[in-house]
């Protein structure tokens, strides 16, 4: 999933001190997982503006709606009649229910309420880490199932560095050494012969290098 | 092995000399006699002198016009180059450009990662990684080609070195890792800094088992401790470095005074002691802002004067 975590309050009051009528705007999918941008994560917020807002004597009316997902046009048409009541939007997705929204309602001005942080997976609660980078060419399959270029600080196809020490990497000693992982696993496949293969360089145009990237299905295009 | 380049420490590795190499670090600034005084100082005793890139991610001259500067002077530089700040365009690009001025000798890093330095909150390249930057200098050096694939004019003709650090975690993976590189290309290898020499020759033996010593010079990396300290500090403080505990000891034994002193001896006795080890080609010395020692530990290890090589 996404992994997105909550702004700081005072971060969101200074993106909308000047409106009066807002919507915070929820999403069911990754963020109400990571508990970022929930529905109970935007009742919080909510409370919390009515209550700001109270204390400075201003009228600023806060409405709360959490929708099923802000990536896909048909949930986000879900609010079109009621987008006029609204002088600014807060939406607590991620950067890409964000921007989907502001492309629909180009009128309206839509605030972040998250800091988008990476693809990643709980591994208890309240903790997220991160597994992918969206790289656009899985080499998963030669590196034991264990991504280099999202969990190596220096993202090295041919680890690990002279700074990997008892496990972990130089940068931090909670964070594990990517490469002690990759060989670790190629271990427990009895493929550990396979470390020695070099990974060739890299086509990095289908990660962020080429520039924003689409993926076009004319099988499933109606 | 056959010399490939022009390279004035390959020829003299290829001689069967012991070669001794040092490094210099370039300054916070733009003062050039900062480089050119240190080199002046080791220049007689050493056969190359590496010149660091940006190490510990620390933003300095850089290495490419520092190594002019040693080119200028009449001597070897060894050009020390990191993945972390340059991408294939950038890396290529520089290689030419010390190509230019003859610089024969260059050391393929990843480097370390920025948030050591002084500038932590920048991004990271990597656009390759050390082993893929031996590829790529030894692609545009034997087949004169760009990994665009186009022709280059006048490829570089450079001698190919990469570190090595037979004390990094996990050790079962340090001579694949060797073997690895030497796949890639590699052709000389400095190691880190050995204290530990049994667990040195060890690796040493597991690469020459495999045969890789065939194919790759190995420089044993040495550097004195200045005191009890920073034996202390090498030991407990910086990864990948084993010190061991009768090392140690022995400098904290040693009165304060007489310690930088007993540091020098350690290491003439380690270059001594590696110098009967089966594998080494050389030292590479790395006195750590102490370039003065460099020229007495050389001369008291026996390997002064330096070998003259056409």
């Amino acid at each position: 999933m996404i992994v997105a975590d909550k702004k700081p309050i005072e971060e969101i009051i200074e993106e909308i001190k000047n409106h009066e009528k807002i919507l915070i705007l929820g999403c069911n999918e990754c963020v109400t997982v990571c508990e970022a941008g929930g529905k109970k994560e935007v009742g919080v917020l909510a409370s919390a503006l009515r209550m700001y807002f109270l204390n400075q004597g201003k009228q600023v009316k806060i409405d709360e709606i959490t929708l099923e997902r802000q990536c896909d046009h048909e949930y986000l048409e879900e609010i079109r009649d009621r987008m006029d009541q609204y002088d600014a939007v807060v939406s607590l997705a991620c950067g890409v229910g964000v921007q989907f929204m502001a492309e629909k309602y180009h009128s309206t001005p839509i605030y972040p309420g998250v800091n988008t942080c990476f693809l990643g997976v709980t591994e208890e609660r309240g903790l997220w880490t991160e597994r992918c980078q969206a790289c656009g060419h899985c080499i998963l399959a030669s590196t034991g199932g264990i991504c280099p270029v999202a969990r190596c600080a220096k993202r090295i196809l041919n680890g690990p560095c002279g700074g990997s020490t008892k496990g972990k990497c130089e940068i931090d000693k909670e964070i594990d050494c990517a490469w002690q992982l990759i060989i670790d696993r190629l271990k427990a496949l009895d493929r550990l012969d396979e470390y020695e293969e070099l990974c060739p360089l890299k086509d990095w145009s289908t990660d962020r290098a080429g520039g924003p990237r689409k993926v076009v299905r004319e099988d499933v295009q109606q | 092995m056959k010399v490939k380049t022009p390279s004035k420490l390959e020829k003299i590795l290829a001689a069967g000399h012991y070669a001794v190499t040092s490094e210099v670090g370039p300054p916070r600034g733009s003062d050039p006699e900062n480089i050119t005084k240190k080199a002046e100082m080791i220049k007689d005793y050493v056969d190359a002198i590496n010149v660091t890139d940006n190490q510990t991610s620390v933003t300095r001259m850089c290495s490419l016009a520092a190594c002019i500067r040693l080119k200028l002077m009449g001597l070897e530089p060894v050009l020390q180059m990191v993945t972390r700040d340059r991408n294939r365009i950038a890396l290529q690009s520089d290689i030419l450009g010390a190509a230019s001025y003859d610089i024969h000798n260059i050391l393929c890093l990843s480097g370390d990662h920025q948030s050591f330095g002084d500038c932590a909150q920048g991004q990271n390249v990597h656009d390759l990684d050390s082993m893929q930057l031996i590829q790529t200098v030894r692609h545009m050096r034997d087949e004169g080609k760009f990994l665009g694939g186009g022709d280059i004019s006048r490829p570089p003709e450079m001698f190919v070195g990469a570190a090595a650090n037979p004390f990094a975690d996990p050790f079962e993976i340090r001579v694949p890792r060797l073997a690895k590189k030497v796949a890639a290309g590699v052709e000389f290898i400095q190691t880190q800094c050995i204290y530990n020499m049994e667990k040195f020759e060890l690796w040493l033996k597991m690469a020459g088992d495999r045969g890789l010593l065939d194919n790759v010079y190995i420089l044993a990396g040495v550097t004195p401790f200045k005191s009890a300290g920073m034996a202390r500090y090498m030991k407990n403080r910086v990864p990948g470095i084993e010190v061991p505990d009768e090392l140690v000891k022995r400098m904290a034994d040693t009165p304060k005074e007489k310690q930088s002193e007993e540091g020098i001896n350690i290491c003439i006795e380690q270059i001594e002691h590696l110098k009967g080890v089966e594998g080494v080609h050389g030292f590479h010395v790395m006195a750590i802002e102490w370039e003065e020692m460099v020229p007495g530990i050389v001369e008291r290890s026996g390997l002064y004067p330096r070998p003259i090589v056409d």
